[in-house]
C-alpha cells in the first residue's frame, strides 16, 4: 500500500449519535429509501451509516393521488402524503426484511396526525431490538387544531416531544418542518420538551404549474420541495439551531456530494442524510462514502468528529 | 435486477414531426423482459426521463419517444456519439402467456413502441399476434412497416380516418371482427378504459405515471389495484387486466 493510500484508510469518518455508533455519518433520508430493498439490489447498505426509513403512521395510508411529483431546477416536488403500509405491517414484514439486507439499527421515522397517534406508534417502534433512533416527523397536519403542523408551533412542538420521551427509551429525534418564521424557537421547544436530537430540514413548500393545461403539476396542488436547491436553506438552518441548541443534530437538505456532508457537519450537523439526490442517483451514498477519505485528505480533516460545528 | 450504465447513441431519427426513435449501444443483460422501461439522465434536469424499451438485443436498446417537453425536446436534439447515463432494467414488463392461442396486441400513439419487442417475443415463441395500431392522423403513423416486417397482421386506426381504418383502435378491432383470446395493450388511459371496458377475455396493461425515481424508493406512482398498492415504475407499468380499478 502506499503512503497515500494508507493516508486515506486512517481518516476517521465515525461518529456517534446519542451513544449510537455511526462508521460514517452517511444516511439516506425517511422516503426517499422506502425500507431499503430497493437500493439492495444496487449496492450493500452495510456501507452506511444507517438509514431512516420510510415515514410510518399507526394505519396504512394510500396517500395522495397521482401526479405526486414534479420536476424543478436542481430540485423536486413531491406530494406523495405519508403512503405506507401503517405501523403493524411495519413491525410485521418490514423490519424482518431490513434484516435481511442491513446488519447496523435503523432510524424509524414516525408520522401521525395526533399527540395520541405519534405516542401509540413511537411507543411500539421503541420495543423493536433493530432501531436504534426513533425520528420524529412533526412536518404532518394536526387534525386536533385546523391542520396546522405540529411544527409550525412551539406548543404543539413540544407536546409531541414530551408526549413520546414519556413512551419511549430510545434516543429521540425531532424532524423540523423549514416552513416556519423561526425555527430556532420550534428546535428550542424540542430540546426543552425532551428531544434527544434534531433532523433538520424536510422540505420546503413549493409549486409548479403546467402553463400548457394551467393547472398545478400536482395532483395535491401543493407539495414538498427538494433536492440540491435547497441546501443553502438547510446548512443556514443547521448552523442557527446548532448554535442555539446543545443537543446533536442530523442535517438534511440538498446533499449530494462528499464535499456537501463536509459542509453540512462544519454548520454543526453530527450526521448528515441524504434525501432527493437518492432518487436520481440511486448509487448517491454510496458514492458519497466512497468518496469522503479523498475530500478529507484534501481539507486536511484527519476525523469529522473533529469538524463539527467548526463554521 | 436493474443496474445504471453509460450507453452511447448510435442513432437519433425522427420519425414523424413529434416522435423519435434512438438507438442506443451498451450493456442490456439486465433488460429481462418486453414492456420494461429506462430511465435516462439528461444533462441539467433533476429527474431523469422514463422511456419505453421499444427493442432491444446483445449489445443496443431501442427507445422510441414522443416529444412533450424540455426534456425529451433535449433529446431530440442529440447526437450520434453521445453518451448518456441510463437505469435499465426497470419495471415489470409483459410477460408471455403460453396458453394463449390468438393474442391480439394493442398500441396507442406513444404507446405502440414496447409492444414492437413483445410482438417479436410472442413470434420467436411461435405464436402469431395480432397487432391493432392507433393515431390520431396519418402524420402521426409510425412503425406499422416494422410490425408487418416480423409477418404479423397489422391494422392501423386513425382517429380522422386520414389512415387505414377511422377511428380508435376498438372501431378497428370490432371493423375487421377480429378474434382473439388474450390482449396486451399500452397507449393513452382513454384508449386502455375503452379497450379494457369492451374486451371480455384476460389481458395485460401497461400504464404511464409521473415518476420520481422509477425504481421503487420514492412512491411517486402508486396507483390502487384489487390487489392493493402498485408502483407503476416497479409491480407495474404492466397490470393484468383482472387487477384493474378503472
Amino acid at each position: 500500500m502506499d503512503s497515500k493510500a494508507m493516508d486515506i484508510q486512517i481518516r476517521d469518518m465515525s461518529v456517534e449519535l446519542s451513544g449510537l455508533h455511526l462508521d460514517n455519518p452517511v444516511i439516506p433520508a425517511s422516503g426517499t429509501f422506502g425500507f431499503g430493498a430497493e437500493f439492495a439490489e444496487f449496492y450493500d447498505l452495510d456501507i452506511l451509516g444507517s438509514f431512516s426509513f420510510k415515514g410510518t403512521t399507526k394505519e396504512a395510508r394510500f396517500g395522495n393521488p397521482t401526479p405526486r411529483i414534479a420536476e424543478c431546477r436542481n430540485g423536486m416536488i413531491n406530494a406523495v402524503g405519508l403512503q405506507n403500509p401503517g405501523i403493524d405491517a411495519v413491525i410485521a414484514d418490514e423490519l424482518p426484511r431490513i434484516s435481511r439486507i442491513f446488519h447496523k439499527p435503523v432510524i424509524a421515522n414516525i408520522s401521525g396526525f395526533s399527540v395520541d397517534e405519534y405516542a401509540y406508534c413511537c411507543e411500539r417502534i421503541d420495543k423493536q431490538e433493530q432501531v436504534g433512533i426513533i425520528e420524529v416527523n412533526i412536518s404532518c397536519p394536526n387534525v386536533k387544531h385546523g391542520g396546522m403542523s405540529f411544527g409550525m408551533v412551539p406548543e404543539s412542538a413540544y407536546e409531541v416531544t414530551r408526549a413520546v420521551k414519556a413512551v419511549t427509551t430510545k434516543p429521540v429525534y425531532m424532524k423540523l418542518s423549514p416552513n416556519v418564521t423561526d425555527i430556532v424557537a420550534i428546535a428550542r421547544a424540542c430540546e426543552e420538551g425532551g428531544a434527544d436530537g434534531l433532523t433538520l430540514i424536510n422540505t420546503m413548500l413549493g409549486m409548479r404549474i403546467d402553463v400548457k393545461t394551467r393547472r398545478s403539476v400536482i395532483a395535491n396542488t401543493m407539495g414538498g420541495f427538494s433536492g440540491a436547491a435547497i441546501f443553502p436553506v438547510a446548512l443556514r438552518m443547521v448552523y442557527q439551531v446548532a448554535k442555539a441548541c446543545r443537543i446533536p443534530i442530523m442535517g438534511c437538505g440538498g446533499v449530494a456530494t462528499a464535499r456537501d456532508v463536509i459542509e453540512m457537519m462544519m454548520a454543526g450537523a453530527t450526521a448528515v442524510q441524504v434525501g432527493a439526490e437518492n432518487l436520481r442517483n440511486p448509487y448517491a451514498c454510496k458514492e458519497i462514502i466512497e468518496t469522503l477519505p479523498a475530500e478529507m485528505e484534501k481539507l486536511g480533516i484527519r476525523s469529522l468528529k473533529d469538524i463539527i460545528g467548526v463554521a | 435486477m436493474y443496474k445504471r450504465g453509460i450507453y452511447k447513441i448510435v442513432s437519433n431519427e425522427s420519425l414523424t414531426d413529434t416522435v423519435y426513435k434512438m438507438v442506443l449501444e451498451g450493456d442490456t443483460q439486465y433488460i429481462t423482459a418486453p414492456g420494461q422501461f429506462v430511465n435516462v439522465e439528461l444533462p441539467g434536469k433533476f429527474l431523469r426521463r422514463p422511456i419505453s424499451v421499444c427493442d432491444y438485443d446483445d449489445k443496443s436498446v431501442t427507445l422510441i419517444y414522443k416529444v412533450v417537453g424540455e426534456g425529451t425536446e433535449q433529446m431530440a436534439a442529440m447526437k450520434p456519439g453521445t453518451e448518456l447515463d441510463v437505469l435499465t432494467g426497470l419495471g415489470n414488463g409483459f410477460a408471455v402467456e403460453p396458453t394463449v392461442s390468438k393474442p391480439l396486441l394493442v398500441g396507442g400513439g406513444v404507446g405502440v413502441p414496447p409492444l414492437y419487442n413483445l410482438a417479436k417475443t410472442l413470434v420467436a415463441a411461435g405464436s402469431i399476434p395480432m397487432v391493432v395500431l392507433g393515431f390520431n392522423t396519418v402524420g402521426e403513423v409510425f412503425y406499422e412497416k416494422e410490425f408487418m416486417a416480423l409477418g404479423v397482421r397489422t391494422v392501423v386506426a386513425t382517429a380522422d380516418g386520414s389512415y387505414g381504418v377511422k377511428g380508435f383502435v376498438t372501431d378497428a378491432i370490432k371493423g375487421e371482427k377480429l378474434e382473439y383470446d388474450y390482449v396486451y395493450s399500452c397507449g393513452p388511459m382513454p384508449m386502455l378504459r375503452a379497450l379494457g371496458g369492451m374486451i371480455t377475455v384476460p389481458g395485460q396493461f401497461s400504464f404511464e405515471e409521473r415518476m420520481g425515481c422509477g425504481f421503487g424508493g420514492c412512491m411517486g406512482c402508486t396507483c390502487k389495484t384489487k390487489n392493493g398498492n402498485k408502483r407503476i415504475c416497479k409491480e407495474g407499468p404492466v397490470l393484468r387486466t383482472d387487477e384493474i380499478i378503472w
